[in-house]
């Protein structure tokens, strides 16, 4: 007896132990911590883009090309997978300077220029800072890579991430000098842009955009859905070499069967028809996850579908739930404005009187609100964003008379009211009826 | 340094000071015997007399120009002041790219002879600030220590091409002031001093007696130089009455060298070989010294032969000339060669060491015969009797030479050579003549009477001395102010007294700046030189560790060669514009003269590589002499921060200085509007000029108006990319500076194209002809851009290699390759991407469509479009999507810029337009619906 409960606990304690190293393992995916051994459904672009960066590692040639994809679809990981494999090669190891830059980060061109001498440690820097003026700061720049010559400097590889952004910069000084210093002899660069915006070359000036290669990598998936749910299972699989085999192959079998499940497919199904990208896929799985523990040592079918509603949920319906009756009598009132007057903006006078119409006729669970406690109500609406002034200028007029628009959807009111917790029945019957 | 007045805002007034004589009647333009110049509100009076050196007012207030006044002169109404200089540059002064030909990091004081031609030697007397010291540091002795900050050291010429060892004899000449006597002036007028070593004084028929006194003094005010720079036609040689003679009087005048040096086989040596430079007058001086190269070791012999004879003593230097100024190549003998001369010299010294003045007298014998001889010369040849001048010169200032000629010896090494004289006393005595007699440069004659006495104090003194080199140089620098007289040489008392006024006079002259550098002697040792820290620390990108793999296969080899920054060895196809630009910019520079050219083009049609092929052709001819040297300035319009930035830019890269924008822009006003005369073309490219546009258009403004400048010799070449751009953006008043030579590239034809490529691959077979064809005819039809162009070819080579199962085994690039090429560069990617969006993306794309058609309007808000989809979503059977999510699909559509959205805080208020057509979008979706 003794001896059982002691191999339990024994049992118990391994299983906390791999449990936690499966979400370790997972969690460093989803997060995208760790890279991929290899970018998945992008071959032809990653060879493109290794071969490409390797000439400029090995040849010194210069290049310039864009990675053009959506939001999430693996831009910066193929980048990163094509860096990690390039600074594996013997030659490229020690001869290329990579410089990122981010176009949110970087907002202009004065700050770019600094971070850019900065990462090549000019003579210009001292510790982290650097010296001199923008002006000082670009010639000294562009002097550097003037110096430079195909055959001897180091290439320097330009990362810019949020390219378009970039192009937003004053006269598009860098990217300009960035792409000439490209396009003549001088140091070897390289200009990687990553952009989410497929007119991205019309953003660029002529001169700028004719200095440019025009290589453009796409990385659009066409992922079918059945690739979809093989990528799924492989992302929840656990790599070969787990240390115990036996909990690899439970766990395993469980994420094999649960692909097979007809709810899980359903929720994937949903879940591939809206996006397709990765990025929305790990935060469900994440969310799924993180509700295996030691006594559920599996994901469940239902975890998944509980983790779908959440990511689905619709946020203004969420709000909803939290107004007071007063504030949500508000709201129906101004859903029948919108039908009276056809989406026509409305204000608080107009409001109040609607309110008061039915308090007229029939409330009886509702009583009088002096119009200051209403007016507080119809502010907390407007601080909460479901209502919208369409004034710019809020200072000239009384705050009564603002007009207003409601940025609510009937649909999601009327959801909302089912789901509101004792509701007063008038209060709904009021709302499902046409005219106030 | 005498306090030279360098803000404009102090007003100086100069006068004529001395009598004036007449040297050219024709032009009526007379010559002055000194310049008296004093600030408004002062007192002080600065005395500027020609043999001086002079600051001259400059672009820079901090560093004026410097130069030896040679001449000065004026019309008949003493309203125009001019004077004639020799130049010196400062080493900012020297363009940027040759600053390196210097090869080691200059003395902040440093300066350079200035052997070039194209700067104007006449100068508008009232740009003259004051006079400086210059002091001349043989080549091999270090520069001496920096304490003494007003004087500046030469050491170099720079004759426009490369630094070379100064000649001494240069700087030699220059004994300086010239005391202002009663008697009548009598240095020449009219040397041109880049031309001929002549100095020709109609002063000469007025006296046809000779007088040494005379002699010397218009010897040493005019400046001897041996360039043969005849190129250059001075303005004032042209006023000059020898100018039509100038030719010939060179000739003579080495005819008279040769008979002057006739008693002395070892200087006829050195003079015929001028006299064999100088018929020919095209010969360079390089040229000059090539074959005084060839001689050197000759020369050598020749020397210590020469010494036997007391007239050829004060040749020494022009011997060692020829020595020195191969130091470059022959560093060895070039630095043994001067010692050995003070060796002997001092050898030669002691046995007489007891008489110097027989010595003296001795020279001045030799002197006299001479001078007699050329003055004989003179009245048989009236027309260039004053050309006669420098042989006696040369022979007129012989103690001058022997001092000087220790002078190259530091303070080591002088006592090592004076040791190493048979007799270690005299030589020592010898030694501290030439040293501590800065007063007297000829203390040989008078002090060496009281040579016991002197003695004792000597050895005191040496031992200052020993530390004390730069104080001996700057007072060696005052000594050439002296030149002995007849009178000092035939008694010493009475030379003492006559010496003692000169000084006096010439330190009046001098004011400050001698007086200090005199009396204050300096203890600090000279070994140190000043570490001239760089200005800023150069910048560059760190080299690589493994040298960059070259091309290996044929394929690698044509993209190398098809990058656009691959330069070509011509540029095909743009002869026409090629020619246009190079005959505007030739004769701008021919006549030194300004002017603007407008170039206009689409983006990759060569403009800017034009341009600078055409200066690499100008840059060539220029070095071939064929045309004056000009300076060529770049500055792009996009490479900098701010319109105003073009001023700093074009000012750092004229004079390397660093200064702000408005000072900047004052300096580069200053500099393009005053007849500042040393100036060379300056060819400026500006490019992507719109981008200099200001509310004000001061920047564009200017940089049209300098060259309209009638002393700016400048010319200005624009580029920007539309051709009305003139019309479009400039105001009348800039529009009109801009002028009317304007020039348009037209995009390349296909056949343009083809051949650009062509010719870039120069025999490389790695394309197909119709490959070739069909890529130059795509560009051709839209864009006509070469880059655009190669960038397709290069991109299609990679295709053709990636295509072969393995890299060797790739062949030529066919069609199929460029087509793939093609595609992927014009192809628009908005089709692929629609089709690759998931599905509620290709539903909400429908229901915009959807609801635009209900509309009849390319417009909708969210809220619209949404209601819609709604419907739509159930007609396919899908679950409906909540607000939130549907939201979230309209913004992965709007990221993409498949559609254009308005600011996402409008929430489902806000507008949503579609960035494609409507049928693009509908031709993408027909067969996901299918």
């Amino acid at each position: 007896m003794d001896n059982i409960i002691r191999k339990y606990l024994i049992m118990t304690l391994f299983k906390y132990g791999y449990i936690f190293q499966v979400q370790m393992i997972l969690r460093e995916r989803f997060c995208h911590q760790r890279l991929p051994e290899k970018p998945v459904g992008m071959e032809s672009q990653h060879k493109h883009l290794l071969e490409l960066l390797r000439r400029t590692a090995v040849h010194g040639e210069s290049n310039s090309v864009l990675i053009v994809g959506p939001r999430g679809s693996g831009k910066t990981m193929l980048l990163n997978c094509v860096l990690r494999e390039l600074l594996e090669v013997k030659d490229v190891n020690k001869n290329v300077l990579p410089v990122h830059l981010n176009g949110l980060l970087q907002t202009d061109d004065r700050i770019a220029l600094k971070e850019i001498t900065r990462q090549l440690n000019l003579e210009n820097v001292v510790g982290d800072k650097v010296f001199g003026s923008f002006a000082e700061n670009l010639a000294f720049l562009l002097e550097a890579l003037k110096k430079g010559d195909r055959s001897s400097s180091r290439p320097v590889l330009f990362i810019l991430d949020e390219f378009d952004l970039f192009a937003h910069h004053k006269n598009q000084t860098l990217l300009y000098n960035l792409l000439d210093v490209s396009q003549s002899a001088q140091a070897p660069v390289a200009v990687i842009g990553l952009t989410c915006r497929l007119d991205v070359l019309e953003l660029l000036e002529k001169r700028v955009k004719s200095r440019f290669s025009h290589r453009q990598i796409h990385l659009l998936s066409s992922l079918s859905f059945i690739q979809y749910l093989d990528n799924v299972r492989s992302q929840l699989s656990l790599p070969q070499d787990f240390p115990d085999t036996k909990f690899y192959d439970e766990w395993n079998d469980s994420i094999k069967t649960l692909c097979e499940d007809q709810l899980v497919v359903d929720v994937l199904q949903s879940h591939y028809n809206s996006s397709k990208d990765f990025r929305s896929l790990h935060l469900l799985l994440m969310l799924a996850l993180s509700r295996v523990s030691a006594s559920k040592p599996a994901i469940k079918p239902t975890d998944l579908l509980e983790a779908s509603r959440v990511c689905m949920v619709d946020s203004k319906a969420n709000i909803l739930h939290g107004l007071s009756i007063l504030e949500l009598c508000l709201i129906i009132a101004m859903k029948h404005l919108n039908d009276i007057y056809e989406g026509e903006p409305f204000n608080f006078q107009m409001v109040h009187n609607e309110f008061k119409k039915f308090l007229q006729r029939k409330s009886h669970s509702i009583h009088n609100f002096d119009k200051p406690v209403v007016i507080k109500a119809f502010e907390h609406l407007q601080q909460l964003e479901l209502i919208k002034s369409m004034d710019s200028s809020t200072a000239k007029i009384q705050k009564e008379y603002q007009l207003m628009k409601l940025l609510l959807d009937h649909s999601q009111i009327m959801e909302a009211l089912q789901k509101y917790p004792q509701c007063p029945t008038d209060v709904k019957q009021w709302a499902m009826s046409a005219f106030g | 340094m005498v306090r030279y007045f360098t803000r404009l805002r102090v007003r100086r007034i100069y006068k004529w000071g001395g009598r004036p004589y007449i040297f050219d009647r024709k032009l009526k333009s007379y010559g002055f015997e000194y310049l008296n110049m004093s600030v408004e509100g002062q007192e002080a009076v600065t005395t500027v007399t020609p043999g001086q050196y002079i600051l001259i007012e400059g672009n820079d207030d901090e560093y004026p120009f410097v130069a030896k006044l040679l001449k000065l002169f004026g019309d008949e109404s003493h309203k125009q002041k001019k004077a004639l200089v020799q130049w010196f540059l400062r080493l900012s002064e020297v363009p940027q790219n040759k600053k390196l030909l210097l090869g080691r990091s200059p003395h902040p004081q440093e300066i350079f002879y200035y052997l070039g031609r194209a700067c104007d030697d006449e100068i508008n007397a009232e740009s003259i600030l004051g006079t400086v010291h210059v002091q001349h540091v043989p080549e091999d002795t270090p520069f001496p220590e920096p304490g003494t900050k007003d004087t500046l050291y030469v050491k170099l010429s720079w004759d426009t091409k490369a630094f070379n060892v100064l000649d001494p004899v240069l700087m030699q000449d220059t004994s300086a002031s010239t005391p202002p006597k009663p008697a009548p002036p009598l240095f020449t007028p009219c040397a041109s001093p880049t031309a001929t070593p002549v100095s020709r004084g109609p002063v000469h028929h007025a006296l046809p007696t000779p007088d040494p006194t005379v002699m010397r003094r218009a010897g040493s005010v005019s400046d001897t130089r041996a360039t043969m720079s005849a190129g250059k036609r001075s303005t004032l040689e042209a006023e000059s009455i020898h100018s039509a003679s100038k030719l010939s009087a060179s000739k003579i005048l080495s005819a008279k060298r040769r008979g002057s040096a006739a008693d002395t086989p070892g200087v006829r040596k050195k003079l015929q070989l001028s006299i064999g430079a100088s018929p020919g007058k095209k010969m360079t001086r390089a040229d000059v010294l090539c074959e005084l190269l060839d001689e050197e070791m000759e020369s050598e012999k020749v020397v210590s032969l020469k010494l036997s004879s007391s007239v050829s003593h004060s040749l020494q230097h022009g011997c060692s000339l020829s020595p020195m100024r191969s130091g470059c190549k022959t560093p060895n003998g070039q630095r043994r060669f001067p010692w050995k001369l003070t060796s002997i010299s001092l050898d030669r010294l002691s046995p007489t060491a007891l008489g110097e003045q027989d010595f003296s007298s001795d020279l001045l014998l030799a002197v006299i015969p001479l001078a007699l001889e050329d003055e004989v010369f003179e009245a048989g040849l009236p027309t260039d009797a004053g050309s006669a001048n420098t042989p006696k010169k040369r022979q007129a200032t012989p103690r001058r030479n022997y001092v000087r000629g220790q002078k190259p010896t530091t303070p080591s090494r002088r006592k090592e050579s004076a040791m190493a004289i048979r007799e270690p006393a005299l030589g020592v005595l010898a030694e501290e003549d030439s040293e501590d007699s800065p007063m007297q440069p000829i203390a040989l004659t008078p002090r060496s009477k009281r040579k016991s006495a002197q003695l004792v104090s000597l050895r005191i003194r040496k031992q200052l001395n020993l530390l004390d080199n730069t104080q001996e140089l700057i007072s060696d620098g005052d000594d050439d102010c002296f030149v002995p007289s007849k009178k000092e040489l035939q008694s010493s008392s009475n030379e003492e007294k006559t010496d003692s006024e000169e000084e006096t006079v010439a330190k009046k002259t001098r004011g400050r700046n001698c007086k200090t550098s005199v009396r204050t002697p300096h203890k600090t040792p000279s070994k140190k030189v000043t570490p001239s820290t760089p200005r800023c620390a150069t910048p560059c990108i760190p080299s690589r560790t493994v040298p960059a793999r070259q091309p290996g296969n044929i394929l690698e080899e044509a993209r190398a060669r098809l990058h656009v920054s691959s330069v070509p060895e011509s540029l095909p196809c743009r002869e026409q514009e090629f020619q246009d630009i190079y005959n505007f910019v030739e004769s701008k520079v021919m006549d030194g003269t300004g002017g603007c050219m407008y170039i206009s083009g689409v983006p990759g049609t060569g403009k800017t590589a034009t341009i600078h092929e055409v200066i690499r052709c100008l840059q060539h001819a220029s070095d071939m002499d064929e045309i004056p040297t000009f300076r060529f300035i770049e500055i792009n319009g996009m490479k900098m921060t701010d319109p105003h930035q073009a001023y700093v830019q074009i000012l750092q890269k004229l004079t390397d200085q660093k200064v702000t924008a408005d000072h900047a822009a004052a300096l580069l006003e200053k500099r393009f509007s005053n007849p500042a005369p040393k100036k060379e073309t300056t060819v400026l490219l500006v490019d992507e000029l719109d981008l200099l546009w200001t509310r004000k258009q001061n920047v564009m403004y200017n940089l049209f108006d300098w060259p309209t400048r009638r002393h700016a010799r400048l010319v200005v070449l624009t580029i920007a990319n539309t051709m009305d751009l003139p019309e479009r953006i400039m105001i009348n008043r800039v529009a009109s500076r801009l002028g009317l030579t304007r020039m348009s590239f037209q995009p390349y034809s296909f056949k343009q194209l083809q051949q650009i490529i062509t010719s870039r691959l120069n025999k490389v077979k790695a394309f197909e002809e119709d490959a070739l064809q069909l890529v130059s005819r795509k560009v051709a039809a839209l864009s006509g851009d070469a880059r655009r162009c190669l960038d397709i070819c290069r991109r299609a080579t990679e295709i053709c290699e990636h295509s072969a199962s393995h890299p060797s085994s790739a062949g030529l690039v066919k069609m199929s390759h460029v087509m793939e090429a093609l595609d992927e560069m014009f192809s628009s990617s908005y089709i692929t991407a629609i089709r690759c969006a998931s599905l509620q993306e290709q539903l909400f794309l429908r229901a915009v469509i959807a609801e635009f058609r209900r509309l009849g309007l390319e417009e909708a808000t969210f809220q619209q479009v949404f209601v819609q989809h709604r419907t739509l979503s159930r007609v396919e059977g899908l679950q409906p999507i909540s607000v939130s999510e549907g939201l979230a699909v309209c913004q992965r559509l709007g990221a993409c810029r498949l559609l254009l959205l308005e600011a996402s805080r409008l929430d489902m208020l806000q507008r949503v337009r579609l960035n494609v057509s409507q049928d693009d979008v509908l031709y993408a979706l027909k067969p996901v619906r299918d």
